[in-house]
């Protein structure tokens, strides 16, 4: 890999410095990054980078900046829980059966629409995930968390039940940057996951395959690396882990357990799950296989398989904790290779919840988000199947592509700015999300500001001129600097930076390097 | 080259057992003893079974014999969550593999496609996954007007360099694409006349019967365009939403057909209506029914030899409450694949039947 220079000279600034220290050679001295490597690492860590964000870590020292990024943080979301978390799924199924009895049709025989809960809470569900990776502090959590949620992969809309679909969140969110190990043993657990892959199903008598057969396939080994006879030995071994109807919490039950002797990837014992995970943990591929995700998820959609083994390697030996994997990525050559910028593409979510965030956009009703994340192709808590998102260059499709336009347009043109008038409707606005500010838990250094000024809805971006009001973010940076903090590399198409902020800002979501990151 | 392909997705899982009727099997009118459609509103096909009578303006085509319909087609380990079934459908997978290109796609592989227009199928709904894959430059458009309108708000990109960035070389692509399919479109479009015979414009499926029209008088040369109607997962209530949607399909379909034998277009278009599964034999206590297995397929066209296909699946031998299906999906593809574009294509089947509904 080489390194390539723009000829507008775009990427110039602050590239010489050499990826160093990572592994401990050489002598490791504090140099500031520079604005468009603090921009590459915000962009591949948050959601989206304001000016400002990107200025305060310019003069930070990389790897130190890393360690900071890397550093406490706090394992529950901040945005309260929707209500309904702690119903038993016997409970959700009474409610559901009772709405769907009471449907009647309406004058025009349609049935009327009736608010079915488990559809309802789903809806609520998706909601409250998109609103805290909207005003989440600790956005690099959350892009963990989408990141597990899309390894171990449960859907809504095969379990139905949406407060394992929470919990499960919840657990995801716990050990977003904790330890794999852990992770795995409480997903193989997990009440949503049981229901997703059928292990309530799966008893002695009949060991239902499904589970075993994407662990194998799909959360560990890959596929070429086990047999049939191996899928069968590991379905038997998961048998009697269930959910209690009740409270929808996991359970164990041994009188519908195979406790009989089976033969695991060469060894043989009378297993159960744990020791089914622990023989996955031991294999290297279990490693590869993650740390090959991650790559993609973080670095490039070029995999270095060397660099891959050697990491996933240190990663298994090192007792699978996650966090000194993310630290080794993340100051790898390939991450901090300039040339390496604008090489991914932002997924739906990304695209979508980053441009809200950037933008200091108010958003009341989420379900409008939501619908959009749903036409790009990227629902949360609902991955198309079993193996998730696929990501990559099939996020965007001539049809994708479009609505993107489309959604961005939309948020040029209307959704934006114009200057704020006093007193109207904003005191609402802002009260809901102060609200929320105040019931996260009180953690020094989190943002904790007054509620800023914010764009409104009423004029468009592009020809409000110097009277468009850019959000909090934006509003101090010159043109010239938000092509640089809002782009991964020089624009494709022309963006005159010697216009107003506004129609700067207006031209860069549209440019096609606004997809990439 | 071929046929057009026309495919109308019943989204939700339409219920088989009341679109086509085995009202002679007394096992029917016990199963659906309240929501049974009643002898007197059944338009007999044979002795056996028939229509319902909101599917009356289906018979012209039915006498003139070019309306098919294959009974029982289902798959063998149904699933029935409707995103995973409609995904085993649309990438012709096995219940349990996940595939990820459809199944059109997946047919044209290692073809080659003439340039034409710059697009090779065309999704008037949202899910386009029959037809994603390398192989085909599949457009979804809503309606005409609006994709002309945004692809021409798209900057050309002809001649822009992607720096060696894999990404935006895929993005720049993509856009061309757009742009391509969008030029092609946009003159053959604009000198085509609306359909003769106007669509019902309360419902989804008229605008896009009507966008497939001109698509088709324009001759746009696309090896097939998909449609779509929703609204057939019925669990509670079932009678009055199932009969609006049989009359909305059957009054779209007979004036698609009407339009086409006016443009004399008839001959070149194969029509099938698919649902991701049937619905279960027996109703449920909600006066609707629940997820199914097996059910009945329309095929329709100036080249298809009408009648019935395959056996009705028994209302006695079932599985887990289900039907069994007689006629394996993959089977109705490979028939297509062959008759429509001349591929032969299994599907992963080692013998797929060979249905002979098309000539």
């Amino acid at each position: 890999m080489f390194f390539r220079l723009s000829r507008r000279g775009f990427v110039a600034a602050g590239v010489s410095l050499p990826a160093m220290g990572w592994s401990g050679w050489g002598v490791h001295a504090a140099v500031p990054m520079g604005f468009d490597q603090a921009r590459s690492l915000l962009s591949r860590t948050a959601f989206g980078a304001t000016p400002d964000e990107i200025r305060a870590l310019e003069a930070q020292d990389y790897e130190s900046a890393v360690d900071r990024l890397l550093g406490n943080f706090r394992p529950q979301a901040a945005t309260p829980a929707p209500a309904w978390i702690d119903l038993g799924p016997a409970e959700v199924r009474r409610q559901q059966r009772a709405a769907e009895a009471g449907r009647k049709p309406g004058v025009d025989g349609k049935p009327l629409q009736i608010a079915r809960p488990v559809q309802e809470q789903g809806r609520e569900l998706r909601n409250w995930w998109v609103e805290e990776m909207l005003v989440t502090d600790q956005p690099l959590v959350e892009r963990m968390v989408l990141f597990w949620h899309n390894h171990f992969t449960s859907s809504m809309l095969k379990v139905r039940y949406a407060p394992a679909m929470f919990r499960q969140n919840a657990l995801f969110r716990r050990e977003a940057l904790g330890n794999f190990r852990i992770l795995f043993k409480a997903v193989a657990r997990d009440p949503a996951m049981l229901i997703y892959l059928d292990g309530i199903r799966s008893v002695a008598d009949e060991p239902n395959e499904n589970f075993a057969r994407e662990l194998l396939e799909l959360f560990t080994l890959g596929e070429g690396h086990y047999s049939e006879a191996d899928i069968k030995a590991a379905a038997r071994a998961f048998t009697g882990r269930t959910i209690d109807r009740e409270t929808g919490g996991f359970v164990d039950r041994p009188q519908r357990h195979d406790d009989g002797e089976k033969t695991f990837l060469g060894r043989t014992g009378r297993f159960g799950g744990d020791e089914i995970v622990d023989i996955l943990l031991a294999h290297p591929r279990t490693a590869e296989t993650i740390v090959e995700k991650m790559w993609r998820e973080f670095v490039s959609l070029k995999p270095d398989t060397a660099e891959i083994r050697r990491l996933a390697a240190s990663f298994r030996s090192g007792g699978y904790e996650i966090r000194p994997l993310l630290r080794s990525l993340l100051l790898s050559r390939a991450f901090r290779d300039p040339g390496n910028r604008g090489s991914l593409i932002k997924s739906p979510v990304e695209l979508i919840v980053g441009t809200v965030r950037v933008l200091g956009l108010p958003v009341q009703e989420k379900t409008q988000l939501v619908r959009m994340m749903q036409g790009l192709g990227q629902v949360p808590f609902d991955p198309p199947n079993v193996k998730g998102w696929a990501g990559g260059e099939s996020w965007i499709t001539t049809y994708t592509l479009l609505l993107r336009q489309q959604f961005l347009r939309r948020i040029v043109e209307a959704t934006t700015v114009a200057p704020m008038e006093p007193g109207i409707n904003m005191a609402a606005r802002s009260n809901r999300r102060a609200e929320r500010r105040q019931q996260m838990p009180p953690d020094e250094g989190s943002v904790q500001m007054m509620e800023p000024a914010r764009p409104v809805e009423g004029r468009s971006l592009r020809n409000a001129g110097t009277a468009a009001r850019l959000g909090p973010g934006l509003g101090s940076a010159d043109s010239a600097t938000l092509i640089r903090a809002l782009l991964p590399r020089p624009p494709i198409d022309r963006v005159d930076a010697s216009r107003a902020p506004g129609e700067v800002v207006a031209a860069v979501l549209l440019d096609p390097a606004y997809q990439l990151k | 080259m071929g046929q057009i392909l026309l495919l109308i997705e019943l989204k939700g899982g339409n219920d088989g057992l009341n679109t086509l009727v085995p009202y002679a099997d007394p096992r029917y009118r016990e199963l659906r003893a309240g929501i049974g459609v009643a002898r007197e509103r059944i338009l007999p096909l044979d002795e056996k079974v028939g229509l319902h009578d909101k599917l009356e303006p289906l018979l012209d085509s039915w006498n003139a014999g070019d309306f098919a319909i294959l009974q029982g087609v289902g798959y063998p380990y149904p699933n029935r969550s409707h995103f995973r079934s409609i995904e085993i459908w649309d990438t012709a997978s096995a219940a349990s593999q996940t595939l990820s290109e459809g199944w059109i796609a997946q047919a044209f592989q290692a073809t080659h496609l003439p340039q034409g227009a710059a697009v090779d199928a065309i999704v008037a709904d949202t899910n386009a996954l029959p037809m994603t894959g390398p192989a085909l430059r599949t457009i979804v458009m809503q309606d005409a007007e609006n994709f002309l309108r945004q692809a021409g708000a798209m900057k050309d990109t002809a001649g822009m360099s992607d720096d060696g960035n894999p990404a935006l070389r895929h993005l720049l692509g993509v856009r061309r694409e757009i742009n391509a399919a969008a030029a092609g479109l946009r003159d053959r479009l604009r000198a085509t006349p609306s359909p003769t015979y106007a669509y019902s414009q309360d419902n989804g499926l008229g605008r896009q019967l009507d966008l497939a029209t001109r698509l088709l008088a324009a001759k746009v040369p696309v090896v097939a365009i998909k449609l779509a109607l929703g609204g057939f997962d019925t669990h509670a209530n079932q009678a009055p939403t199932h009969e609006r949607l049989l009359g909305i399909l059957a009054a779209g379909l007979a004036a698609l057909r009407k339009n086409l034998i006016a443009a004399d277009l008839w001959n070149d278009v194969v029509v099938m209506s698919y649902s991701e599964f049937g619905r279960r034999v027996r109703q449920n206590a909600s006066g609707g029914t629940d997820h199914g297995t097996a059910a009945p397929q329309f095929v329709l066209g100036g080249g298809v030899k009408g009648g019935l296909y395959g056996v009705y699946p028994s209302l006695t031998d079932l599985q887990d409450g289900d039907l069994k299906h007689s006629i394996d999906f993959r089977s109705v593809f490979a028939t297509l694949a062959q008759g429509c574009w001349g591929l032969q294509r299994d599907f992963g089947l080692r013998q797929p039947q060979r249905l002979g509904f098309l000539a």
